[in-house]
């Protein structure tokens, strides 16, 4: 455990170093690839001042929002997909050409249909999220074994409680990777949003990454990046990861 | 000397009656008649086992007996009455195991007591244990499914379906897929189990042994359509050795006639 942690530690802290020695060997500007003390710096600021809280939460408020959202009605229209083949022949197909579209495809539309407000925002994180949703949740549905319907069936289970304690279960493993992969695209259709709709109801991080830009504050730019990744990172690990070690620790199935 | 006649109502009440029942299924390429005009009378507290090769409609008939399928012709009766859906009097145990894996062992034996009667927490536990005990598994209660090998697996799918203490069990080639060793040990148990319990149970295989070693009677299938050809009481005395000479003697006998049916079939 702690060799593992030592290995990755050392690769993340060889990954900086030679970002510092690119910046020493100045094959380019630093204003265009700034030195990993000035991001630092960068971040110092910003969180001292309060910019880069305020940013955060403004987004991850719109992430969950639109995420859970998203999660609300795709699950239940992912079920239905499953359950029925006429939704199959038209939700069903809906979803699998939306799902193709790239989410920043909707930020014109919502632009024009709710102007710059947080419903524009909101908008395209769902229609990011809620397509893949329901593809998964189809799909897990669709490959659950048969004999666990027949069985739950045979000890009496009808209805509701099938779809509650047996098919939602069983679809555990499907449900979850697509959320994930839903959770994914949320990220990236906000920040496509947020750095193409500037609105004044809060200013995300995807804002902060475009000012950066505007005003060649480089440092900016990549500071945000990392606050970004790091977001992601954390809710992988800290929503994602304990499910998935569940599911591993019961399914059996192969643990990374 | 093996052969009886073709059983006449029986005195007795039975427990399940099934009159002249056909059916068919439909598929995209085919017509399948894979029950033609079955008869069948099952006495309270019987091991009957249904024996034939594959096709002849012996599992189609535990899925009508269980209420998840319906006959096309005729009549299904349990305790007099016509089934249409299942019911917690009649479980059904499957060839692999059908266990939930999202649910511990434990929570498998729960799931079947939850829905079929309205007892206390700690009554449901009380009884999931002691089923669990039965099997020889209390102590494997915690463990995830797929820690447990195949024997283990269909011993928790037998207490999980005598946990709601149904009437009829119903066993669609449960050991087909486990090892000849652990095979054995299960036969030892299920008689072991039938004994103290004295559940009705509707047992299908195609193994002959395996049918003579555990039921009271043998129901000959043949198949396309599938039809009753013949039945063979087992007299022998319980518990059954499934190597003994004497279970051998039936299981020859039996095997032969139904080797008869298999080749004539292929010859016409």
């Amino acid at each position: 455990m702690i060799t593992r942690w030592l290995a990755a530690s050392l690769f993340f802290v060889g990954l900086v170093a030679a970002w510092h020695f690119v910046v020493k060997a100045q094959i380019w500007s630093p204003l265009l690839l700034p030195s990993p003390l000035s991001v630092l710096e960068y971040l110092k600021g910003a969180a001292q001042d309060g910019t880069l809280w305020e940013a955060t939460l403004v987004t991850v408020r719109r992430l969950l929002i639109g995420y859970g959202l998203g999660i609300v009605v795709g699950i239940p229209l992912g079920l239905l997909t499953a359950s029925s083949r006429w939704c199959h022949d038209t939700i069903g197909i809906l979803a699998l050409g939306l799902q193709t579209l790239p989410s920043v495809c909707w930020v014109p539309l919502a632009l024009l249909w709710f102007g710059q407000t947080e419903s524009a925002m909101l908008f395209v994180v769902v229609m990011g999220t809620v397509w893949s949703l329901i593809i998964a949740t189809d799909n897990g549905v669709r490959t659950i074994p048969p004999i666990y319907r027949r069985a739950a069936r045979t000890m009496g289970s009808t209805g509701l409680h099938t779809w509650t304690h047996v098919v939602l279960p069983a679809s555990l493993p499907f449900l979850i990777s697509g959320m994930k992969q839903g959770w994914a695209f949320a990220w990236r259709s906000l920040m496509a949003a947020e750095i193409y709709v500037t609105i004044l109801s809060g200013f995300g991080l995807g804002q902060l990454l475009h000012y950066g830009r505007e005003l060649h504050a480089m440092d900016q730019v990549i500071g945000v990046i990392l606050v970004i990744i790091v977001i992601g990172l954390a809710v992988d690990k800290s929503l994602f990861a304990p499910t998935e070690r569940f599911m591993y620790r019961r399914w059996g199935t192969a643990r990374s | 000397m093996l052969k009886t006649e073709y059983p006449p109502a029986q005195a007795q009440a039975a427990k399940l009656v099934l009159e002249h029942v056909s059916k068919w299924f439909q598929t995209s390429s085919l017509h399948v008649h894979a029950l033609d005009d079955v008869t069948l009378r099952i006495a309270e507290g019987e091991f009957v086992c249904l024996v034939g090769p594959s096709g002849c409609g012996k599992s189609t008939l535990l899925n009508i007996i269980a209420g998840l399928d319906h006959p096309d012709r005729g009549m299904v009766l349990a305790d007099g009455k016509p089934i249409d859906e299942p019911g917690p009097h009649r479980l059904m145990m499957f060839q692999e195991a059908a266990l939930f894996p999202w649910l511990t062992v434990l929570g498998n034996v729960l799931f079947g007591l939850k829905l079929s009667n309205r007892l206390s927490a700690a009554e449901r536990q009380e009884k999931a244990e002691y089923f669990l005990e039965l099997v020889g598994l209390k102590r494997f209660m915690h463990n995830n499914v797929h820690e447990l090998s195949g024997g283990m697996k269909q011993r928790v799918a037998l207490a999980r379906a005598l946990a709601p203490n149904p009437s009829v069990l119903l066993m669609d080639e449960p050991f087909g897929a486990l090892d000849a060793l652990t095979r054995e040990q299960l036969y030892g148990d299920i008689q072991r189990i039938w004994s103290q319990h004295r559940k009705t149970i509707v047992f299908v295989t195609h193994n002959v042994r395996e049918a003579v070693c555990l039921g009271d009677r043998v129901i000959l299938f043949s198949p396309h359509p599938g039809r009753i050809r013949e039945e063979f009481k087992i007299p022998l005395p319980r518990p059954r050795d499934i190597n003994s000479v004497d279970l051998a003697r039936y299981a020859t006998e039996i095997t032969r006639v139904l080797k008869g049916y298999v080749e004539s079939e292929v010859a016409g």
